[in-house]
């Protein structure tokens, strides 16, 4: 029941682009088309699981009890970018077709701010392992949808009039904020 | 192009969150009020110095391969410089900013500098361009926070001047990127007539 109300809380209420604004870079970049966005709320999935996973045992296992817990952020960040890395070498040996889907986005989420963020509120919320992992993967989910969502009224807006100077970017942050407002419907839902 | 030049060019011709868009999760999350836009705008702006300054001089010495890498840990040590400084001195502050301080380190705005301007050029013209991008994204941040502060809560720096509740909105999530949405296409529209 726990973690079903963290996942509820994670997707909807609590939504990391709507609501925490962690990874808004990603979700105005990438959010032209449907199938762009599913292909980088894959790759923000997995990697956001897998470094969540690890940020937390290197934070448990080595910084606390070397107590240089001051150190995290030089460290998670750098945790995350070989993770990056590593991950896209590895997909690209074992399965082709998933790196031909994924690995584009791959170089691009070693600065997707939502990455280390969640790692970071993960440690400040004091979840242990396995909380910390559903955690991540729920709120990679949350991403996932605010970013198709965005994409499918951005291609919808494509056919509509809009003013010159609201062109692009305006428009697209306009309708995000629309899109809040419906999300905070949600709040009192946990 | 001269110092003065280089300086004022992140004002507003090449405004790092008006026109160039990078840097928007800090931008939307720390702007409820004008004073959190101003102190995390000068945060960053100390990171973008201090990064492009040790970036510059250090530019001879990183091999290229492994040159974004080196840049995070130089960042990165900025980032932890002025969270542990502002944790001591401005508590109430760090509060408020809370992740977003740890967060520098991944805005697109230092790592885009130190890609596109220290790494080619000298110790003192970075030290230029770091200074006026930082600024021109204190402003930005600092008119955003005014202006959701004014519309959403009545009140310019914490001084009131509407009794009882404003447009509550605009201090909100959604608020945040309505705001900025039409504040980059006024910019727009400034830069194209000039």
């Amino acid at each position: 029941m726990e973690y079903i109300l963290l996942i509820i809380s994670a997707i909807f209420v609590n939504n990391v682009v709507l609501a925490q604004f962690l990874g808004v870079c990603p979700f105005l970049g990438v959010s032209n088309k449907v199938n762009t966005a599913i292909g980088m709320s894959g790759a923000v999935t997995f990697v956001m699981v897998l470094a969540t996973m690890v940020t937390y045992l290197i934070h448990v296992y080595v910084l606390i009890p070397m107590g240089i817990a001051f150190m995290q952020t030089i460290t998670f960040i750098l945790v995350i970018a070989a993770l990056v890395q590593m991950v896209e070498i590895i997909l690209k040996k074992i399965s082709q077709p998933l790196y031909q889907s994924l690995g584009i986005f791959l170089p691009l989420i070693t600065t997707n701010c939502a990455v280390l963020g969640v790692a970071i509120l993960v440690i400040k919320k004091n979840y242990n392992l396995a909380e910390g992992i559903v955690y991540g993967a729920a709120t990679a989910i949350g991403f996932g949808l605010a970013l198709v969502i965005l994409a499918g009224i951005r291609e919808q807006l494509d056919l509509a009039n809009v003013p010159s100077g609201m062109k692009g970017v305006p428009i697209s942050l306009v309708t995000a904020g629309i899109l809040a407002l419906a999300f905070m419907g949600f709040a009192g839902l946990v | 192009m001269n110092q003065m030049q280089n300086f004022t060019k992140g004002f507003l011709k090449e405004n790092p969150i008006l026109v160039l868009v990078l840097g928007t999760c800090p931008t939307l999350a720390t702007t409820s009020s004008a004073v959190n836009g101003l102190g995390m705008g000068m945060a960053t702006t100390f990171v973008l110095i201090g990064s492009n300054v040790v970036i510059a001089l250090m530019k001879n010495i990183i091999p290229d391969k492994v040159r974004i890498p080196a840049f995070i840990v130089v960042i990165a040590t900025f980032v932890t410089i002025v969270d542990l400084v502002m944790q001591a001195y401005v508590p109430a502050l760090y509060v408020t900013l809370g992740i977003f301080i740890p967060l520098i380190v991944v805005n697109c705005i230092v790592l885009g500098r130190a890609e596109a301007y220290a790494s080619k050029n000298t110790v003192w013209s970075s030290f230029v361009d770091g200074a006026g991008m930082g600024i021109g994204f204190t402003l930005a941040l600092g008119v955003l926070g005014a202006v959701r502060e004014i519309l959403g809560g009545g009140s310019i720096f914490g001084f009131k001047f509407i009794e009882g509740d404003a447009i509550l909105v605009f201090i909100l999530a959604p608020g945040a990127f309505i705001a900025l949405g039409y504040m980059i296409a006024v910019v727009n529209r400034i830069n194209k007539k000039a």
